[in-house]
């Protein structure tokens, strides 16, 4: 280990720790969701090119290397069964970006790494855009172009935090120019390409199969499925059902929704007054969108089939905010076509003979099928039955043993259960999944929706009145509907934080998190190709030709600003303002041809100008003996400086003849 | 419409003006500095577009956000590096003469007049990197560049450029220096044993005798033992006291380092020999004179005398 082979020729030692952490900042999101494997090579090549720099130890050589690249891709084809995708690209970037700090011997590669830094800074992005994670990303922009500065000479400079303040200051200056291309940059509708599977990662949300136990699931999250903004204010807890998916098929177990529902627009009356409302969704990589029961006209780039869903032609990947306009007292298909009220009816054959024999007995007591239905709420509501999160398992016929055994269930207990006891007594009925409820923020004045509100309801089709909401969940517990599900089920069940009821400061400091993440979804993470057409509309700028026009200009005048900034602004705050008159005064001598030179002393610099200009010599005489006098003083009296400051304003020197 | 020649003239002298030639010094105002992407700055700018693809594909915002602070931030390290030379004031400065196959050294003398500091910058020729200084506000450094040297006589210098990566590398300012420097090349003194001519019309000891007049360089006070050859008689006949004349070199060896003694090498083989020789006699502490055809240096030594003879040897038949 000699002094020499410490030393390595491309980076200082400083600059290469630097390198590797910051690096290892970029990595560490990354790494957290990746297989044990990854982040075992990435430490192995960080410590391995640390080691090689410190001890002077051999880099692998060429064979090790190739050999360790085909072994790495192997591994992740092993590990994600493809080279392609999102998780799989960025498994692969990651790892050959390790690789290549094993080879980095040239300028040229440190900066290939600082890139691939860069590189995979971006594309942790598509993985989360919430505010925490962006701001620890720009963090490790800033890093990355620390970096970038001090390698941008052989050898890099050792020192590069003294760079800290540099890539700081350049990166400010960037923002204006980010923000002024993030608004008026032409977007382009994506995706380009086909988009791989994997794009969009695992879903939460609600889907369009409801089992025993799908809701519940969801339930257990606070992640937060939209947020409303009402135009006036927000109906009461009973009236806020987000209607989604309407499931009309039941195969014993599982409710489905129809492969091909019949296409709208659906048969309905509106009764009572509007509500006008705008929806902020949150990506659930589906194709449909919520609105309070019952929406009345889908927005552009959705439609409203018969069952009053609100499909959209593509799936939604980001937050996508749309205005809606419900109303909350409704009929919806007043007459029911045969084929249909069949569908409606059907149920299969063996499934579930308790509940068909309760059903066959409340048909025979009802002179309609009003009183039937009237007969079942009682019979919810009288029978021992307990809403909770976590209901035992259901082994047999889980219909049966739900009704007349465990009688502990959630919302897609309830719902089903009661849409399979019409069936079986022949009122047509369904099963609609949404949401139910949502909490006011009041910090921002408007509703969040979260997956723990996540609701199953059924639907039962009456004459002359159509469907009718019937929510058996809130028969057993009316609470639910009331106060939320964190007040109805029994204590212990592990409801998330933000359902519970509590008005601690862990929730008051999430609901202030909630509105600025409101914000950012609303105007930054949803400003796609149509909401940027809408805001440039609003400022006036329709046609593509004046968007580029105002972007050009504006680019312009900001890197004229900068420009001016670094000729003009830079001031050194150390400047005494006795040197600062001083200067003055040479820079008008300056303006007569009478350059100070570099070194010169101001004696010596005031002889020379007096030869020059001979007819201020006895200016120049008395301002050069003051200002020396006030120089050399332990503290520069404020009378000398103001005399001083008169004489140099008062000296207009006249060109030399 | 009045003020636009006055303000035309205003533009000329202050912003565009290129050289600055009555003190020789090149100032790099705006004209004269260029800027271009270097290949890390092209690459960078290929990982952006394919990050901003990624973007349009995923229709994600925060790599949207990403690709235009990364664009923003070349646009902004484009004005850095260019201002990073601008308004940089380069002096040549004398080269000092060199053997042949030396290489020759330029130095040139940059000036920063600005508050901002200057880094990294460097003066290259092509794509050869040959010195790089930082310069604080207001200061100056000197950077010097080399050029190899194959023959005597005078080397120009070639088009140089002072140029900056700094702040990040990804662009490259230059500006072209087309400086009027140039080096003095002495011939390749020749190498191997060559003792420096001994007797045959090299040495003249010190005895005096028939040196001319010319050499005659005062008077002093006769002292007991001096030559009654040179005393000053006529002095003496006048009444005065006997002064003894005093001759240059009579204390040492003198040396003749002529070029028609060394008949049978050619040209630049004679001026080889001759170089070494001058630079032995002055290494051996020797006065030592020289003669070339149509040019006599008479006997001297120190460090201006064997410049002269150098030179003389450098330029001959130029």
């Amino acid at each position: 280990m000699s002094a020499k082979s410490r030393h390595d020729p491309l980076l200082p030692l400083a600059t290469l720790v630097t390198l590797l952490l910051g690096m290892g900042l970029v990595a560490i999101p990354h790494l957290l969701r990746m297989p044990v494997w990854i982040t075992v090579l990435v430490l192995l090549c960080g410590t391995w090119r640390f080691l090689a720099s410190y001890r002077g130890d051999a880099l692998p050589p060429t064979w090790l290397r190739t050999l360790l690249t085909v072994a790495t891709a192997v591994g992740i084809y092993g590990s994600f069964g493809t080279l392609l995708g999102r998780d799989a690209g960025t498994a692969l970037l990651l790892s050959m970006t390790a690789l290549k700090l094993l080879e980095m011997r040239h300028k040229r590669d440190t900066h290939v790494v600082l890139y691939l830094g860069y590189f995979l800074i971006g594309t942790q992005f598509l993985f989360s855009q919430s505010l925490a994670m962006v701001a620890y990303l720009m963090g490790t922009v800033w890093v990355m172009t620390v970096l970038l500065l001090s390698v941008h000479q052989v050898p890099a400079r050792p020192r590069p935090w003294l760079y800290a303040g540099r890539a700081a200051s350049m990166l400010v200056q960037a923002v204006p120019i980010m923000l002024v291309l993030f608004v008026l940059f032409p977007r382009i509708p994506g995706p380009l390409w086909g988009l791989p599977g994997d794009a969009y990662g695992a879903q939460t949300g609600l889907s369009e199969t409801m089992e025993p136990g799908s809701i519940s699931e969801l339930s257990r999250s606070d992640a937060v499925a939209f947020r409303v903004d009402f135009a006036g204010e927000a109906p009461p807890p009973h009236q806020r059902y987000w209607r989604g998916p309407v499931l009309e098929l039941y195969d014993g177990r599982a409710w489905r929704r129809a492969e091909a529902p019949a296409a709208g627009p659906p048969a309905v009356e509106h009764l009572g007054d509007p509500l006008d409302y705008a929806v902020i969704l949150q990506p659930h990589h589906q194709k449909w969108l919520f609105a309070l029961d019952l929406p009345a006209l889908a927005p552009p780039g959705a439609s409203l089939n018969a069952a009053a869903e609100m499909r959209t032609a593509g799936a939604i990947h980001e937050p996508y905010r749309y205005e809606m306009r419900s109303h909350p007292e409704f009929r919806l298909d007043r007459g029911l076509s045969p084929g249909m009220r069949q569908r409606m009816l059907s149920l299969p054959p063996a499934a579930h003979p308790q509940a068909r024999a309760l059903a066959e007995q409340w048909r025979q007591t009802s002179g309609s099928d009003r009183e039937l239905v009237a007969a079942a709420i009682v019979f919810f509501r009288s029978q021992p039955f307990v809403y909770t999160l976590s209901p035992p398992p259901l082994q047999q016929d889980h219909v049966d043993q739900f009704l007349f055994e465990t009688r502990r269930g959630f919302c897609e207990h309830y719902a089903g259960a009661f849409a399979v006891l019409m069936r079986a007594a022949g009122v047509p009925a369904r099963v609609v999944t949404g949401y139910q409820g949502g909490e006011i923020n009041p910090l921002g004045d408007y509703l969040i929706v979260r997956q723990s509100d996540a609701h199953a309801w059924t639907e039962v089709w009456l004459e002359d009145s159509g469907w009718q909401r019937i929510d058996a969940t809130a028969l057993v517990s009316p609470e639910r509907v009331e106060q939320g599900m964190g007040r109805a089920v029994p204590a212990g069940d592990p409801i998330p934080t933000m359902a519970r009821l509590d008005a601690s400061w862990i929730k008051q400091f999430r609901l202030g998190i909630d509105a600025i993440n409101t914000g950012w979804n609303r105007w930054v993470l949803a400003y796609g190709p149509e909401l940027q057409q809408q805001v440039l509309n609003q400022i006036g700028l329709v046609d593509w030709r004046h968007t580029v026009g105002a972007m050009a200009a504006t680019l312009g005048l900001i890197v004229a600003l900068i420009s001016a900034y670094m000729l003009f602004g830079y001031r050194q705050p150390t400047t005494p303002p006795l040197v600062a008159l001083y200067e003055r005064f040479c820079r008008k001598l300056a303006r007569r041809g009478v350059d100070r030179r570099p070194g010169e002393g101001p004696m010596d610099f005031a002889a020379r100008a007096c030869r020059s200009l001979p007819a201020h010599a006895r200016q120049i005489d008395e301002i050069t003996r003051l200002y020396v006098l006030l120089r050399y003083e332990q503290a520069p009296s404020p009378d000398g400086i103001r005399r001083l400051r008169h004489l140099i304003r008062r000296f207009k020197p006249a060109a030399a003849r | 419409m009045q003020a636009a020649p006055a303000w035309r003239d205003w533009m000329q002298r202050r912003v565009f003006k290129g050289l600055d030639d009555r003190s020789g010094v090149i100032v790099l105002r705006y004209r004269r500095v260029y800027i271009f992407p270097t290949r890390g700055g092209l690459l960078f700018s290929l990982m952006l577009v394919v990050l901003w693809l990624g973007a349009i594909n995923y229709n994600n915002s925060m790599l949207f956000l990403l690709v235009f602070l990364l664009g923003g931030l070349a646009i902004v390290a484009i004005l850095h590096t260019f201002m990073n030379l601008l308004g940089l004031r380069v002096t040549p400065l004398p080269a000092p003469p060199v053997f042949a196959g030396e290489p020759a050294v330029f130095p040139l003398r940059v000036e920063s007049r600005s508050r901002r500091p200057r880094i990294g910058v460097s003066v290259a020729l092509g794509s050869w990197l040959q010195d790089s200084a930082d310069l604080a506000a207001k200061s100056s450094v000197q950077l010097a560049f080399r050029l190899p040297t194959e023959h005597r006589g005078w080397r120009e210098t070639e088009r140089v450029s002072l140029q900056t990566s700094f702040p990040t590398g990804l662009f490259r300012a230059w500006s072209w220096l087309d400086l009027r420097q140039r080096c003095l090349v002495y011939p390749r003194p020749e190498s191997g044993a060559v003792p420096l001519p001994a007797g045959a019309g090299g040495f003249e000891q010190g005895s005096h005798e028939g040196s001319g007049d010319e050499d005659f360089r005062g008077l002093r006070r006769y002292q007991h033992g001096d030559s009654l050859k040179h005393v000053a008689w006529h002095a003496v006949a006048r009444g005065r006291e006997p002064q003894t004349k005093q001759f240059q070199g009579a204390a040492r060896s003198r040396l003749w380092l002529d070029w028609d003694e060394l008949s049978g090498l050619d040209t630049e083989q004679r001026l080889s020999r001759l170089c070494r020789w001058v630079v032995d006699a002055e290494a051996a502490g020797l006065r030592y004179g020289l003669r070339l055809p149509g040019l006599e240096i008479r006997p001297d030594g120190g460090a201006n005398h064997r410049h002269r003879c150098l030179e003389a040897l450098a330029l001959f038949g130029t």
